[in-house]
């Protein structure tokens, strides 16, 4: 059964986010006064063609420690779904 | 003296490798060699350039993709047996995605790309790359790049300078380090840095754009020979 992986990859908080900063500052701009603080992260989804639940979620963190986020700068969070064909 | 060769890494995206060859073949007794990034063969290189650009488009993150060029297996092997190998700004990028330098480069704190001439000076002029640069000298070197603002978290910074691993700092033109003299936001106005075992070095400004008169600096022309000068045995 093939699973989707959806990844969550965020700038740590003790990284400077320039994107959501500019963001505050069209929000603060366009009047919305209570909102702000933005972080801009990237959402990614790949397929894993897996039978076991438990190999899909070992590949999927392996590719999300590995390539698709920096450990240095990013956190990760990723969700498992099963896809039903 | 014999042939000094000198591979430039190509990878798809990257737009300062003619420069960087360019830059290389002016010395005299340098062949630089053109190494395609799919390739396997250093094709006898005594040093590696990885050169400036934007390799895969910056995908995912400047250098991500790039790291896991086929090429680069070869690069890492190269660089763990002590040979020089010198990142130039996205090269850098690569650099810290390998993992063969510490820390990382994230966006310009004011937003902007900045494309400008730029102060630095070698503060530590006993590298294989800055041995002819005295520590009191201001070098006129451009930056060019959207992402040069380094990051490490405050222990690994305090080992890089703990190990002397600092070798270029952003300065005012009397030489100063001061906030305002950093264009990108850098902790510590770190420009550029080296491993510990002194022959990976990574560095935002670009040599090869002060390496020909034409181009308004020559201050560049240091690192590469004091580079070759490394290599000859001198």
């Amino acid at each position: 059964m093939p699973y989707i992986a959806k990844i969550n990859v965020t700038l740590r908080q003790s990284i400077l986010d320039v994107q959501g900063k500019a963001v505050d500052h069209a929000l603060k701009n366009l009047g919305y006064r209570s909102a702000g603080s933005t972080r801009i992260g990237k959402y990614i989804e790949v397929t894993i063609n897996e039978e076991q639940r438990s190999e899909a979620e070992r590949i999927a963190n392996e590719i999300a420690q590995k390539l698709l986020s920096n450990p240095v700068m990013e956190n990760y969070s990723l969700e498992l779904e099963e896809i039903n064909s | 003296m014999s042939e000094i060769t000198v591979g430039v890494v190509v990878f798809p995206g990257s737009n300062c490798d003619h420069d960087t060859q360019h830059a290389l073949a002016s010395f005299t007794g340098v062949k630089p060699v053109m190494l395609w990034h799919n390739d396997h063969d250093l094709q006898g290189a005594q040093a590696i350039v990885l050169p400036g650009g934007f390799s895969y488009g910056d995908y995912l993150r400047a250098g991500a993709i790039a790291r896991f060029s086929p090429i680069m297996q070869e690069v890492i092997e190269f660089a763990h047996k002590g040979y020089p190998v010198l990142g130039i700004c996205n090269g850098f990028q690569v650099l810290l995605e390998s993992g063969l330098l510490e820390g990382a480069l994230s966006r310009n704190r004011d937003k902007k790309f900045l494309c400008c001439q730029t102060t630095i000076r070698a503060v530590n002029g006993s590298t294989m790359f800055t041995s002819l640069y005295p520590e009191d000298e201001v070098l006129r070197i451009p930056i060019a790049h959207g992402e040069g603002n380094y990051f490490a978290p405050p222990e690994v910074i305090e080992s890089l300078e703990e190990h002397n691993q600092v070798v270029f700092k952003y300065t005012d033109a009397e030489g100063r380090i001061t906030d305002e003299a950093n264009p990108n936001g850098s902790a510590k106005n770190i420009a550029g840095i080296i491993n510990r075992q002194g022959n990976v070095l990574g560095l935002m400004p670009h040599p090869e754009r002060a390496s020909d008169k034409q181009l308004g600096s020559l201050d560049g022309r240091g690192l590469f020979e004091s580079l070759f000068l490394h290599l000859a045995g001198v």
